[in-house]
C-alpha cells in the first residue's frame, strides 16, 4: 500500500467514526434492560431494531442483563448509584416492591400523558392490566410478556396407555387416574411433572379454585395482608401431591421450568407449566401434544374460576430528561400496536395483552390452526375474576415463593405433612410481609 | 554481627507499603465498614425510604430458626470440604511423589481443575450427576442407587460437596507435593533400615513434618469452603431442598441479591465476617502450636 492511500484510508475511516458519533448525539439514547434469552431474546431485539429504523429521534438499545432476579437487583444497584437504565423488565413478584418505590419509577400513565401519546388503558386485558393498576386505577408499568399456567399432555403417550388422546384430563383426579394408567401400562416412566411448584401449586390453585392466597383482597387492598394458604383445601392437594410423589405418578422437577424439558423430552407425560413454554415445546417435541385447562377438585363449588397471570412488565425509570421519556412514550406505542402485539402472542406463546391483539389472532384463524394455543386466554377469562382472584401484590413475593417452595420439598421429602407445611409455609410469609409493610409505604 | 537494613528517609517505607495499603483500605476496610453500617439499617431496595433500627436486623436473624440451621449445614459443609479434599489430595500427591514414570503429566492432569471457574465445577458435576440428564445419575440407577439431590437432602449436600472439593483439590495437591518433595530422603532411609514399613514410615515422619503445610491448607480450605462456594450452590442446588444446602455466605448473597434485603443480608455478612475473624485467631492460637515447623 503506498503512503498516499494509506492516507485516505485513515481520513475515510476518522470521517466514518465522525459521521456515526455525530448522528449518535443527535439521537437521544434509551437503555432497556431485559431477561429474555434465545428466541424471545432475539423478538425483543426485533422491537428496538424495527422502532429504531422506524423514525430518527431516539435509539432503544436493548441490554441483557441476566435473569429476572438478576437484572432487578442490577438496576436497583444502579439507581442508587445514579445510572439507572430508563425501561426496566421486572417479573410479576417484583411488583410490589417496584411498586412501593415512589422516588424510582415513573407511572406509566403519566409518562404517556406528559408525552401526549394516545393511551388508553381499557385496550390491555383486564386480568392483566389489573395486575399492574393501583387501586386507583393509575397503571403503573407497560404489560410486556404475560403468561398464566397451562396443562399439556403428550397424546402418544395417552395412546399407548389405551385413552383417548384428544380427551385431557380435567380434574386432578382424572389426572391421577391417567398417571396410574400410564405406570401400569409402562407408556412412560414420568406421568406428571410442573415447573413453578409456587406458581402452580399455590397461586394458579388458589385462583382457579376460587379461594383467596391472603386477605385484603391478595394483598391488592392493603399491606396489612396475611396468607390464607393452609385451608382444608390446600391441605388437600399438597397431601395428594405427597401421595401422587410417593407413588412416583408425580415427579418433582425443581423450582423453575426444568420440569418442561421433561416434558418436551418426552421423560414426562403430563406438566402444568407456563403457557409461554409452548414455543420450546413446538420446536423440542418429537410428539403430538395436547394443551389444556389446569385441572381442579370437581367438587369445589367456586371452581374453576380463572387462572392469573406470570411474566413481567416494563417499568419506567424515575430522574430521566424530558426528551428521553418522549421517547419511551413513542416507543410504548410502537410496541402496543395491535398487528405487533398479535405477531408476539402468536410467535411466543405469552398473551395478547391488548383485546385488539386478541382479536385480530382469532380472525386470522390462527386458534384453529393451532389447537390449544387460546387455551391460556379463555381460562384467563374463564369467570369475570373476583376480588380474590384477580391479581395478587405481596410484598418481599420472591422471598415468599422461595419459603413456599422449601416448605413444598421438605413434604415432598417425607419430613413434614401437608398440613404442617402450609401452615409453615403462612406463618413464615407473614414474617415477610411484616417485615416489608415496615419499610414499605403505600 | 547482624546485618540490619535501615531506610535513609522516614517517608520512603510508608511510600512503599501505601500500595498495598491503599487496596486494603479500598477493598477490605471500606466494604466492611460499610456492611457494618447497612446492617444498622432498615431501607427499602431503592434507597428510598431508609431508617436506623440499631440491632433489630441482628435480633431478627438471632430469632430465625432457619438461619440457626444454615450454621449447622455450614459447619457440616467446610468440614467434609476441607477433610475429604486435604485427605485426597494428600493420598495423591503421596503416590505422584512415588511415581517414576510419566510423573509430570499425572502432575497437570491433577493441576488443571484449579483453573475451573467455581460455576463452571458445579455445571459440569451437576450434568454428571443430573437425574434427568447425567451419566453417573444414570450408572446409579442401573446399579439400583436411588440418586434425587432435588429432594433428597443428603443427596444435594454430596453433590456441593464433591464439586467444591474437586476444585480444591489441584490446590492442596500442590502444597502437599512440595512439602513431600522438601522432606529429607536421608531420614526416610534411616527409617527404613531400621525397619519401619512404608505406613509406619508415613505417619511417624512424614505425616508430623507435613504438619506445617497441613495446617496451612486447613486454614485456607475452611475459608474456601465459607466464602468461595456460593456460586457452586448457586448453580447446583441453589440453596434446596428445602435449606438442606443454604450455606452461610450463600444465605447472603441470596437475601441481598435476590430478595433485595439488604439490612439483613449486611447483618448476615457481619456475622461471618466475625466468625472468619474468630476462627482464624482460634486457628492460629491453638492449632500452630501443635504445629512443628
Amino acid at each position: 500500500m503506498t503512503h498516499c492511500s494509506k492516507r485516505l484510508v485513515r481520513a475515510l475511516v476518522a470521517a466514518g467514526l465522525l459521521s456515526t458519533s455525530a448522528l449518535a448525539q443527535a439521537q437521544v439514547e434509551i437503555q432497556w434492560w431485559h431477561s429474555m434469552t434465545g428466541a424471545l431474546g432475539d423478538r425483543v431485539n426485533d422491537f428496538a431494531k424495527g422502532f429504531n429504523e422506524s423514525q430518527k429521534g431516539y435509539k432503544i438499545v436493548p441490554v441483557y442483563k441476566g435473569a429476572y432476579p438478576e437484572s432487578m437487583a442490577a438496576a436497583i444497584a444502579a439507581f442508587r448509584a445514579g445510572s439507572a437504565p430508563h425501561i426496566l423488565q421486572v417479573f410479576e413478584v417484583g411488583t410490589a416492591t417496584m411498586m412501593s418505590a415512589k422516588g424510582a419509577i415513573r407511572p406509566v400513565a403519566q409518562v404517556m400523558k406528559d408525552a401526549g401519546e394516545k393511551f388508553d388503558p381499557k385496550a390491555y386485558l383486564p386480568a392483566v392490566a389489573g395486575y399492574y393498576t393501583t387501586r386507583k386505577g393509575e397503571m403503573l408499568s407497560f404489560p410486556f410478556n404475560s403468561s398464566t399456567t397451562v396443562f399439556y399432555y403428550n397424546k402418544d403417550v395417552f395412546q399407548k396407555a389405551g385413552m383417548d388422546p384428544n380427551r385431557a384430563p380435567a380434574t386432578w383426579p382424572e389426572v391421577m387416574a391417567a398417571a396410574a394408567r400410564i405406570k401400569a401400562a409402562g407408556a412412560s416412566n414420568c406421568a406428571y411433572t410442573t415447573g413453578w411448584p409456587s406458581w402452580v401449586h399455590v397461586e394458579n390453585f388458589s385462583t382457579w379454585h376460587g379461594v383467596p392466597i391472603g386477605t385484603r383482597e391478595n394483598g391488592m387492598a392493603g399491606l396489612d395482608t396475611v396468607f390464607q394458604i393452609n385451608t382444608p383445601l390446600h391441605v388437600r392437594h399438597w397431601n395428594n401431591l405427597r401421595e401422587w410423589s410417593r407413588k412416583g405418578y408425580f415427579t418433582y422437577a425443581g423450582r423453575r421450568s426444568e420440569a418442561e424439558a421433561k416434558f418436551y423430552s418426552g421423560e414426562c407425560a403430563m406438566l402444568t407449566s407456563s403457557s409461554a413454554a409452548q414455543a420450546n415445546i413446538n420446536r423440542n417435541a418429537k410428539f403430538k401434544y395436547g394443551v389444556s385447562f389446569i385441572p381442579y377438585y370437581a367438587d369445589v363449588a367456586t371452581a374453576p374460576q380463572n387462572s392469573i397471570i406470570g411474566g413481567a412488565s416494563l417499568w419506567v425509570m424515575a430522574g430521566k430528561k424530558k426528551e428521553e421519556y418522549r421517547g419511551i412514550a413513542k416507543f410504548f406505542t410502537y410496541l402496543s400496536e395491535a398487528n405487533r402485539q398479535a405477531e408476539w402472542h402468536q410467535k411466543t406463546g405469552y398473551l395478547p395483552i391488548t383485546l385488539a391483539a386478541y382479536e385480530i389472532t382469532k380472525k386470522s384463524g390462527y386458534y384453529d390452526k393451532n389447537p390449544g394455543t387460546d387455551v391460556s386466554v379463555r381460562q384467563m377469562n374463564n369467570k369475570p375474576p373476583t376480588p380474590s382472584s384477580k391479581v395478587l401484590r405481596f410484598g418481599s413475593f420472591v422471598q415468599v415463593r422461595d419459603v413456599f417452595e422449601e416448605e413444598m420439598e421438605q413434604m415432598l421429602a417425607g419430613k413434614k405433612d401437608a398440613k404442617a407445611a402450609l401452615d409453615a409455609s403462612v406463618a413464615r410469609g407473614n414474617d415477610l410481609l411484616r417485615k416489608f409493610q415496615k419499610t414499605a409505604k403505600e | 554481627m547482624e546485618k540490619r537494613v535501615v531506610f535513609r528517609s522516614w517517608w520512603l517505607p510508608y511510600v512503599l507499603v501505601a500500595p498495598q495499603l491503599a487496596i486494603t483500605i479500598v477493598f477490605f476496610f471500606w466494604p466492611a465498614g460499610q456492611a457494618v453500617w447497612q446492617s444498622l439499617l432498615a431501607q427499602d431496595p431503592f434507597g428510598i425510604s431508609v431508617e436506623f433500627v440499631g440491632l433489630e436486623n441482628f435480633a431478627n436473624l438471632v430469632a430465625d430458626e432457619h438461619y440457626l440451621a444454615s450454621f449447622q449445614v455450614t459447619a457440616v459443609f467446610s468440614l467434609l470440604v476441607a477433610g475429604v479434599g486435604m485427605s485426597v489430595s494428600l493420598l495423591l500427591a503421596v503416590f505422584a511423589d512415588r511415581a517414576i514414570r510419566g510423573a509430570g503429566l499425572y502432575k497437570t492432569l491433577i493441576i488443571w481443575p484449579y483453573a475451573v471457574a467455581p460455576v463452571v465445577a458445579a455445571i459440569l458435576w451437576l450434568f454428571l450427576f443430573n437425574p434427568t440428564l447425567g451419566v453417573v445419575a444414570h450408572w446409579m440407577r442401573a446399579l439400583g442407587m436411588t440418586w434425587d439431590p432435588l429432594l433428597d437432602s443428603g443427596d444435594a449436600l454430596a453433590l456441593i460437596v464433591i464439586a467444591a472439593t474437586w476444585k480444591q483439590v489441584s490446590y492442596n495437591f500442590l502444597f502437599f507435593l512440595a512439602g513431600l518433595q522438601s522432606i529429607p530422603k536421608s531420614l526416610i532411609e534411616a527409617a527404613a533400615i531400621d525397619g519401619a514399613g512404608p505406613g509406619r514410615r508415613f505417619w511417624t515422619i512424614v505425616f508430623p513434618l507435613l504438619s506445617p503445610t497441613t495446617f496451612f491448607l486447613l486454614v485456607v480450605n475452611i475459608i474456601h469452603a465459607f466464602f468461595d462456594t456460593f456460586a457452586i450452590v448457586d448453580a447446583a442446588t441453589g440453596g434446596g431442598p428445602g435449606q438442606a444446602t443454604e450455606i452461610l455466605v450463600y444465605k447472603v448473597y441470596k437475601d441481598g441479591f435476590k430478595a433485595l434485603d439488604l439490612g439483613g443480608s449486611a447483618a448476615q455478612s457481619v456475622i461471618l465476617m466475625a466468625i472468619v475473624i474468630a476462627l482464624t485467631v482460634v486457628q492460629f492460637r491453638y492449632i500452630e502450636r501443635k504445629v512443628q515447623y
